[in-house]
């Protein structure tokens, strides 16, 4: 059904675009609805029960349709509808100042700062280890292993300590959840971009020699570009893992600003709306985090020749 | 200024054996020098600490977080049989098999997928632990919250890699498999899940990082009185740095076994894939 016959398209004159439209946006807008229709669902049965306690509390017995608008509109819900998230997420940003304690905007500036000074601090360091890696053998034999078998500790766990222990030296605010952040995205920076500076095959490097060029030649004109892709698909897990450790980062300590912060504090008071808004916020950074890499990426990769 | 100097001292000499020994081939000599490389940061570290007395409350030498280590070793595996065996590993047990699953049922569907892997690439990309307040709220503190929170963290990226696995297959296999009037489910069972296990194992080999990640954060929004995260974050508010030291070692410690583990069964099942000969 979602199947417009190609001839049709054509006499018509159609562009690409729409049929890519039909084939790529189609169906992720179904699975959507289908998604949010299932949220209304959940939202219906888990939130009937205290529908239903405070009718028989007050003696009043609930039509269906009653019950369904009890269920949408609770304060506490167990599960928020998905309008009451919207709702949530409109008011934090749109429906408050942006200084004020309340604006989700403030609270995801809180949380970004730290995120992209993290993010820089962290690949910038990857980045340069993953050249001093690939230029000595004796760094590589050493460091490597250890950069590999650091993938499978769950490093997050030392976020708290590190937040209390900078504290504890007068050190607080952005730079304990920059560290935090940084050392999330050192990892997969530089596994990545050692995979990608090693990328040249025998016959390119031999091709590079045959000119004579030098190391440092052999490095700027070959090895980084061709560690271009690598890098660009790290960075972008590395931003996602800054995130994260950002936001875990706010956890402990008690801190009072930040969306990890809004997500403590709305579990604490049981208010999920917020918990609910906060965490579409963060999900909305990451993901244009995420997508303004994958821009620069596309820029940087068609300015070097290397676009596909 | 002897600190100092003996310090630097200690580090270029592990360098310099470690250079000689570099120049070496062979996977035994690449086991040394990490090995060395491992172990001269230890004691660096316990040096630094030692001579530059550093508080204990800021960074504990290796020998204290050693005796720490040793002096909880029953509270050590409380919490982590609670953290790892109960919230990780059965979170991640369930999380795996559903994804598969899923990633069987809409392998029939092209519709679906096109529709779910786009949202599966983007959910994978999000902070999921997020969604820990909401999981220790309707499951309770126990570790019931903490294997929900790590199904929804492994679904996404597993369900993707088995996707992209179970289109592993060339149409030559697969008309060699109709040649032989293989209907639906022996293909399946036989061809293109075989294939897909190195896309398989790959999902679940990133996953099982995301898991303890999952486990151990979730506690810090809740927990009964033992776990890891739990630990962490009480004996943090303690100043008992030893002993949360003590917790992260415990941590890196089962997060490389538990990773171990799935690249041995990996090995096994996939002895045939390029990657795994010798």
């Amino acid at each position: 059904m979602t199947e417009i016959p190609a001839p049709a398209l054509r006499m018509r004159r159609r562009p690409a675009l729409y049929t890519g439209l039909m084939q790529g946006l189609f169906p992720v807008l179904v699975v959507l609805m289908a998604i949010i229709g299932v949220w209304y669902l959940g939202a219906f049965f888990l939130n009937s029960t205290w529908a239903q306690d405070q009718a028989a509390r007050a003696g009043q017995p609930l039509g269906f349709m009653d019950l369904v608008s009890a269920t949408m509109t609770q304060d506490r819900p167990v599960l928020p509808a998905p309008h009451q998230v919207a709702a949530g997420l409109w008011d934090g940003i749109f429906g408050q100042k942006i200084t004020s304690k309340r604006s989700l905007v403030w609270h995801g500036w809180i949380t970004l700062a730290p995120t992209l000074l993290g993010f820089a601090i962290g690949s910038l360091a990857g980045i340069l280890l993953a050249v001093g890696i690939v230029h000595s053998r004796v760094m590589d034999m050493s460091v490597m292993p250890w950069a590999i078998a650091s993938q499978t500790v769950p490093i997050v766990a030392l976020a708290p300590m590190v937040i209390v222990v900078l504290s504890s030296m007068g050190i607080t605010g952005l730079i304990p959840k920059a560290l935090i952040s940084a050392w999330l995205s050192f990892f997969p920076v530089l596994v990545g971009m050692v995979k990608g500076l090693r990328a040249p095959d025998r016959m390119q490097l031999d091709l590079m020699h045959s000119w004579n060029a030098g190391e440092a030649q052999v490095f700027w004109r070959l090895r980084l570009p061709s560690a271009m892709p690598y890098l660009f698909a790290s960075l972008k897990v590395a931003v996602a893992a800054a995130l994260v450790g950002t936001i875990v980062g706010e956890l402990p300590g008690g801190a009072s600003a930040g969306l990890g912060a809004r997500l403590l504090s709305g579990s604490y008071y049981g208010q999920t709306i917020q918990i609910w808004s906060a965490l579409f916020m963060a999900a909305t950074l990451a993901a244009g985090l995420v997508l303004l890499i994958g821009v620069i990426e596309r820029i940087t990769l068609r300015r070097m020749g290397l676009a596909r | 200024m002897t600190a100092a100097l003996s310090i630097l001292a200690v580090w270029l000499g592990a360098m310099g054996l470690n250079r000689r020994i570099a120049r070496n081939e062979g996977p035994l000599y690449a086991i040394i020098v990490a090995a060395i490389f491992g172990i001269t940061l230890l004691v660096l570290w316990e040096m630094v600490v030692r001579l530059y007395h550093v508080a204990p409350v800021i960074l504990p030498a290796p020998s204290a977080i050693g005796k720490s280590l040793a002096a909880n070793l029953p509270l050590l595996w409380g919490d982590f049989v609670q953290t790892i065996l109960k919230g990780a590993v059965v979170g991640w047990v369930i999380g795996a098999l559903a994804a598969i699953l899923t990633a069987i049922a809409i392998d029939r569907s092209p519709f679906l997928q096109r529709g779910l892997l786009p949202i599966g690439n983007f959910v994978a990309a999000l902070p999921i632990v997020g969604i820990a307040p909401i999981m220790v709220m309707w499951f309770g503190f126990d570790w019931h919250s903490k294997a929900a929170v790590v199904v929804i963290m492994v679904f996404f990226p597993i369900l993707v890699n088995t996707v992209a696995g179970l289109k592993a297959t060339d149409s030559l296999q697969r008309d060699l498999m109709a040649t032989w009037s293989a209907g639906y489910w022996p293909s399946l069972l036989k061809m293109r899940l075989p294939a897909a296990m190195p896309f398989i194992f790959n999902g679940l080999k990133i996953t099982t990082t995301l898991a303890l990640i999952g486990a151990i954060v979730a506690e810090f929004f809740g927990s009964p009185t033992r776990g890891m995260g739990f630990r962490i974050s009480t004996a943090v508010g303690q100043l008992n740095l030893p002993l949360v030291w003590a917790e992260i070692a415990v941590a890196a410690l089962a997060g490389t076994l538990f990773y171990g583990i799935v690249a041995l069964i990996e090995r096994r099942v996939t002895f045939w894939h390029p990657s795994q000969r010798q």
